[in-house]
């Protein structure tokens, strides 16, 4: 028997991760509490590593290896990198908060970064079952991280909700995918195709097979009627995992849609696109309406994440390449602006305070003039309002729905008012920014690399939405 | 080598930068750094008027450079006949606003400063973009200094009020996105406004846009029934904020119509000329009665900003039915011009009512017309010029007022004589709710002891005051150098909107 040593240079990134992950777990061990900025640097030090390498694999042509379940290809790439890149940030917000409370622990990292080659998994994975390997062992890091707060009556049972709740995502996905399994006999997203290509799209196994793989996607974006889990486990974790969950994460979502629905299942799209419309447009409404009643900002964010999870599908239902392509900038754009706006909750906390209401932002322009204008940029580009980047990130999507070969201009229109809806919270929180009488004038003093980062993050809504162009040609070249 | 400067682009970004340095020099020297930005804005303007070239309609100026290649989209300017006055008013204006705003603005005048410099300059860029998505991302960008300005240093509801302008405005805005991307895929994924210009539609398709764009333009002019949120926003809004809105923003919808609804959508703007007069008619009637009713003097004359806005509309909608019944363009020209001037009156008018409302308001902390009463004993020489500009609200000869009105009133007797029946009772109510207020606020005995404590102008507000008094009796006087460039520009259109595009 000759067994083929699998290309194993496809997979450098996710091994390298793997190795140093289980380093940083070996070394936390050993560290005391108060060498604990190791474990952060150490961290810190494989996501950089991890860059490296995936960028000097850029610009080699795809290739799949591992007998076909894993694919290395431009678009995996760049993905990757931002993944690296937002959980970098991640990391390095937190790091201040969960110091003053004594959370400062190697868990948070260690599962991180597992977190993060789960998600690198998902983004490589060409089969079901990568999909569905790289999910859990994603899902499997994020209850963890919820829970990481014991103590907290309020987080427990975030993440005891996170966890049946994702259980049971994880299982409409996996029925799915058993049902497409026996109808095409493979697990190989080609394979698929392929099948799906030769022998008709009029299946009513491979519809009920689509439909729960729809589910189970829906549940893992946060997409209404599946959303009920966002809110409460945003508000439960702690902001250092909120953050983390927030972010990074989307941008996998978004990988494994394109793998499932994109590369294996186009032949269903008429299917699809409406399961996927009916998906948009309720959260385009239930996120965008139910967010105006919030008082805690992680609540209202988390609402606002289903409405921009509904812009996102909007891409994906045009089911073209320039509506993947317009999706893809639309998450890379949302993770960016996410990481900001969590990450400014975090800037404002300090040890046994949280600044998660809404009244905690009061004044914060007499405050800090500087902090109040990022925090007006990230919310005026999760609006959509130009010159923020958030605005071409719509333009990019609506373009894509209304270039559709059906007509759904009235999709497009729907889409457009609701943002005037969610446009009237995020302008609220900049009235209670610059309007109202801050509360509380205990100064601002992060230390200075969160200084530097964060004011970055602000700025950079700013300059990519005035020069959106470069990561627009970006988003369309790695997909056809 | 001045003159070799990108003229447009130097407009933009010169208030731009300049607002960003005035928020870096903090509040010390921001209003000396604002003053010079603004007046130097304004001189930079001027080659635009002496260099302009008024014998053609072409767009004059151009600049033309690649800003999202994937896209299609251009940094694309150029400004006509219709722009070129709208752009040096907005840079006059600007200077009175840093004026206005030199001792009474004490909250941090930096940003107040900042603000406008920085709105200065976005609505420099939406007169002159070229480009649909340019031009959307400046008239989006315009918002946001506007939201702060009110919100920030406005009056006790000034939270209702901004959240209301925002959102009215946002709203309407939307929809013109929608309608311009569609116009880009029908143009094989080009956002030149030019080339949408000669762009073939359907009469649906252009009714469709044409209802778009008219949700965009209407809200923002504002056109009678989205008018209301002008009237809080106004009120609220510091001094500056007002003479902005109602100076400058105003326009910005009456220039849409001209540059995107009149030639993109020819055909169905003919089909509904009549919902636009009618519109028109009744911001002219109704709400020159619902001024009469005002108690705040800067509410009434936010309503009589809607009035006057509704003569600039009509005038430009006129247009078809008088080619219906005289076959003539230079009779049609006439209305749009009129119109045209109405607004740029309009635009020295409204601002020296509210500057002059500023004035008294800085010193009375109120704007209730029955707390006033006799204010021309204290204070003679800001009474002379309120009455001189109170007249000119209310079209008196001699003064720009009358122009764009006259010209529109004339117009519509080639048109219909009902309509101009009911434009001329504005030269009625007009008159009335303006010197109504004059009378109960200017003259009669001193009606209160804070009334008699008053002292008149200082010379920084003489110097506002008669600057835009010498304007308005000038372009009163002599409108010919302002309808001289508009000419050309003018006949181009009407030529344009009279072929069919389906």
């Amino acid at each position: 028997m000759i067994i083929d040593m699998p290309n194993l240079e496809l997979a450098l990134p996710e091994i390298f991760v793997l190795g140093m992950t289980c380093a940083v777990l070996i070394i936390d061990l050993f560290l005391k509490d108060k060498n604990r900025i190791i474990t952060y640097l150490l961290a810190q030090l494989t996501l950089l590593g991890a860059v490296l390498i995936t960028y000097s694999q850029i610009g080699s042509p795809s290739t799949t290896g591992f007998s076909g379940s894993f694919i290395r290809d431009p678009m995996g790439d760049i993905l990757k990198i931002f993944i690296y890149v937002i959980t970098a940030t991640v990391f390095l917000y937190s790091r201040d908060y969960l110091r003053a409370r004594g959370q400062f622990k190697g868990e948070y990292y260690a599962l991180g970064l597992f977190g993060v080659l789960g998600m690198m998994i998902m983004v490589s994975a060409h089969s079901f079952l990568t999909v569905y390997l790289g999910l859990e062992l994603l899902s499997l890091s994020l209850y963890s991280m919820v829970a990481l707060n014991r103590d907290s009556e309020v987080s427990t049972e975030a993440a005891m909700k996170y966890f049946v709740l994702g259980a049971i995502a994880s299982g409409m996905l996996l029925y799915g995918m058993s049902m497409i399994y026996g109808i095409t006999g493979s697990l190989n997203v080609v394979e698929i195709g392929a099948y799906i290509n030769k022998n008709g799209t009029s299946n009513i196994i491979l519809d009920f097979g689509l439909v729960f793989i729809v589910v189970g996607l829906a549940f893992k974006l946060g997409a209404v009627p599946f959303h009920m889990w966002v809110p409460d486990i945003y508000h439960g974790a702690q902001t250092s995992v909120t953050l983390y969950i927030g972010t990074a994460p989307k941008i996998a979502a978004f990988a494994i849609i394109m793998r499932i629905l994109v590369d294996g299942m186009e032949a269903l799209h008429t299917d699809w696109q409406q399961m996927l419309t009916i998906l948009a447009v309720l959260s385009l409404a239930i996120g965008n309406i139910v967010a105006i009643a919030q008082t805690n900002i992680k609540r209202m964010l988390a609402y606002s994440t289903i409405s921009h999870v509904g812009f996102l599908l909007l891409g994906i239902i045009s089911a073209r390449p320039d509506g993947y392509s317009a999706s893809m900038f639309y998450v890379l754009v949302y993770a960016l602006m996410s990481v900001g706006s969590f990450g400014m909750i975090i800037l404002l906390s300090r040890s046994g305070f949280e600044a998660d209401t809404l009244d905690d932002f009061k004044g914060l322009n007499e405050r800090s003039k500087w902090y109040a204008f990022m925090m007006l940029l990230l919310m005026f580009s999760m609006a959509g309002v130009p010159p923020t980047v958030g605005f071409f990130a719509k333009l990019w999507v609506i373009e894509a729905v209304l270039n559709a070969d059906t007509d759904m201009t009235w999709l497009a229109i729907t889409a457009v008012l609701f943002s005037v809806v969610g446009a009237f919270y995020y302008i609220r929180l900049v009235k209670i920014m610059y309007f109202d009488k801050p509360e509380d004038d205990s100064a601002i003093t992060p230390d200075v690399d969160l200084k530097v980062v964060i004011s970055a993050n602000g700025i950079l809504m700013l300059a990519l939405g005035v020069y959106p162009g470069a990561l627009m040609s970006i988003c369309q070249s790695v997909i056809q | 080598m001045l003159f070799d400067l990108p003229i447009l682009s130097t407009l933009i970004w010169t208030p731009i930068i300049g607002g960003l340095i005035v928020l870096a020099a903090g509040e010390k020297r921001a209003r000396l750094i604002s003053l010079i930005v603004s007046v130097l804005t304004f001189i930079l303007s001027i080659p635009l008027y002496t260099k302009f070239d008024t014998s053609t309609a072409a767009m004059q100026f151009p600049e033309l450079h690649s800003w999202i290649p994937s896209f299609n989209i251009n940094y694309q300017l150029g400004v006509d006949g219709i722009s070129m006055p709208l752009i040096i008013l907005t840079a006059f204006t600007t200077i009175l606003v840093v004026l206005s705003a030199w001792e009474v603005i004490k909250k941090k005048p930096d940003q107040y400063m900042a603000a406008f410099l920085i709105m200065e300059g976005v609505m420099i860029g939406v007169f002159s973009a070229l480009d649909a998505i340019l031009f959307y991302v400046f008239w989006e960008a315009m918002l946001i200094p506007m939201f702060l300005i009110i919100g920030v240093w406005g009056g006790p509801n000034r939270v209702y009020a901004t959240i209301k302008f925002f959102l009215y405005t946002f709203l309407g805005s939307v929809l013109m996105l929608v309608a311009l991307i569609y116009l880009s895929i029908r143009a094989d994924g080009s956002f030149s406004i030019l080339g949408f210009h000669t762009l073939p539609l359907s009469l649906t398709e252009q009714i469709f846009i044409f209802a778009a764009f008219l949700v965009a333009f209407a809200v923002k002019v504002p056109m009678w029934p989205v008018h209301t949120w002008l009237p809080d926003a106004h009120v609220e809004a510091p001094t500056g904020g007002s003479v902005i809105l109602a100076a400058i923003m105003l326009k910005i919808g009456g220039y849409g119509f001209l540059r995107f609804s009149l030639p993109i959508t020819p055909d169905a703007s003919s089909e509904l000329d009549w919902l636009i007069i009618l519109m028109s008619l009744v911001a002219v009637v109704y709400i020159g009665f619902v001024a009469l009713a005002q108690e705040d003097m800067k509410k009434l004359i936010a309503y009589s900003s809607i009035a006057h806005m509704g003569f600039a509309t009509l005038g430009f909608f006129l247009v078809f039915s008088i080619i219906d019944n005289t076959g003539s363009w230079r009779d049609a020209a006439l209305g749009m011009e009129g119109g045209l001037v109405q607004m740029i009156s309009h635009g020295f008018i409204s601002a020296a009512m509210f500057l002059g409302v500023g004035v008294l308001y800085d010193r009375m902390h109120t704007r209730n017309i029955s707390d006033y009463g006799g204010v021309a004993n204290t204070m003679p020489v800001f009474a002379a010029f309120m009455v001189f500009f109170s007249m000119a609200n209310a079209g008196l000869p001699g003064t720009s007022g009358f122009v764009g009105e006259f010209m529109v009133i004339l117009d519509s007797f080639k048109a219909n004589f009902w309509i101009a029946f009911l434009a001329a009772t504005t030269l009625i109510l007009g008159a009335a709710y303006t010197l109504w207020m004059v009378k109960r606020v200017l003259y009669g005995e001193v009606a209160n002891d804070n009334v008699a404590k008053l002292k008149d102008m200082n010379a920084r507000e003489f110097v506002i005051m008669a600057l835009l008094a010498s304007a308005v009796l000038f372009f009163g006087l002599y409108p010919g150098p302002l309808t001289e460039v508009m000419h050309s520009t003018v006949e181009h259109l009407l030529q344009h909107v009279s072929v069919s595009k389906i």
